[in-house]
């Protein structure tokens, strides 16, 4: 019995032997089970070696294989072919990112705008070991947990008009994950990461599309994360101006 | 490396319905703003005198303007009601654990409205 097969077409770039990418078409084995990332890693191994693209885990977790799948951006491990067979599936970069060969995107600009935004706990004074650790209390850690999910995988960017438009833009993700730690009771940071949140590339880019909330994988809703943080430093300034005597 | 970089089509806004819909409230505003002139100019007749204020009524009561005010009037409700809609996203009220659920929070907002726009329905009615 012969197999059965799909079509998918992948857009390829070779920047040494062409000038911008073409779409070359592949016929790969078709398994009911196989999700988008089996059927290229298939082609890869005994199609065409050459195929470029970036993957870990294959379990929605690494976030490393966000491509565009049928102008989707999607994480390829969580796309299942049968959502899309018998037709044709078409597989391309993630969108708003610079391709740097075939599906591989260049990601310098995410890493240096994540970075900007300090993801991580800031403290003025670390507390001596002696003391013990950071305690939270559940409803402490209920505050940011959502926006913890994050994983990095940048398909809000590739969904968001903003990015597309404005290269400057922080972004989707790096505002949900300094609002995680804005919202970290443990954190201290708030006011040195509103240096670079209240900024024009920062959450005043943000016209509220909402489209990066509906593609994330992980629900960290990223939309609200940036106008739950425009809510916060508006009525920040608002007490500043009113209550100069409070200080900030 | 040389990266290959995709341009972004004028025509973005067509690709997806949320895009649409975003640019169609975005739009909204313009309706809002005209509206706002005419209201505007409604009251600087009115300190003009009796006279030129309902020559500017007999003039908003023309079908062109008649129509402009439904659309006007369709693109507030669609801002108000996607808007709305947005606030549960931003406006996060927690007891203890748990965040208080969206439908509160969107209930909250529609309550004074309904109840404001009543008010000024009576006493134009009055």
């Amino acid at each position: 019995m012969s197999k059965e097969t799909i079509t998918l077409e992948v857009l390829r770039y070779r920047p040494e032997q062409e000038q911008e990418p073409t779409f070359q078409l592949y016929e790969s084995e078709y398994r009911e089970d196989w999700v988008v990332l089996d059927a290229i890693n298939h082609i890869k191994d005994h199609i065409d070696g050459t195929l470029s693209y970036r993957w870990s885990c294959r379990m929605g977790v690494c976030g490393s294989c966000g491509m565009m799948i049928n102008g989707e951006p999607k994480l390829s491990c969580a796309a299942f072919l049968r959502d899309y067979y018998p037709n044709p599936i078409r597989i391309e970069p993630l969108a708003n990112f610079p391709i740097e060969r075939d599906l591989v995107i260049v990601m310098d600009d995410f890493m240096e705008k994540l970075t900007s935004v300090k993801p991580w706990i800031l403290r003025e004074q670390e507390m001596p070991i002696s003391e013990g650790e950071y305690r939270q209390t559940p409803a402490e850690l209920a505050r940011y947990k959502q926006f913890s999910m994050c994983m990095n995988c940048m398909l809000c960017y590739s969904a968001c008009p903003v990015s597309a438009l404005e290269p400057d833009f922080i972004g989707p993700a790096a505002i949900a994950l300094a609002h995680r730690y804005n919202l970290d009771s443990r954190d201290q940071g708030r006011s040195w990461r509103e240096q670079v949140l209240s900024t024009e590339e920062g959450i005043w880019a943000c016209t509220y599309v909402g489209t990066c909330t509906i593609v994330c994988p992980v629900n960290v809703d990223p939309a609200g994360a940036i106008q739950q943080e425009k809510m916060s430093i508006t009525t920040e300034w608002f007490k500043g101006v009113l209550m100069p005597w409070k200080g900030r | 490396m040389r990266p290959f970089v995709r341009p972004v089509p004028s025509t973005w806004w067509l690709k997806r319905r949320v895009y649409f819909l975003f640019i169609l409230r975005e739009l909204t505003s313009v309706f809002i703003a005209v509206y706002l002139i005419l209201f505007l100019n409604l009251l600087y007749q009115l300190s003009l005198g009796r006279q030129a204020y309902e020559i500017y009524l007999d003039f908003l009561a023309t079908p062109g303007m008649i129509v402009f005010h439904v659309v006007a009037f369709v693109a507030a409700l669609y801002h108000t009601i996607t808007w709305f809609g947005l606030l549960p996203n931003i406006i996060v009220v927690r007891i203890g654990e748990n965040r208080v659920s969206s439908k509160l929070i969107a209930g909250a907002n529609y309550v004074p409205w309904i109840a404001v726009s009543a008010i000024i329905f009576l006493i134009l009615k009055g």
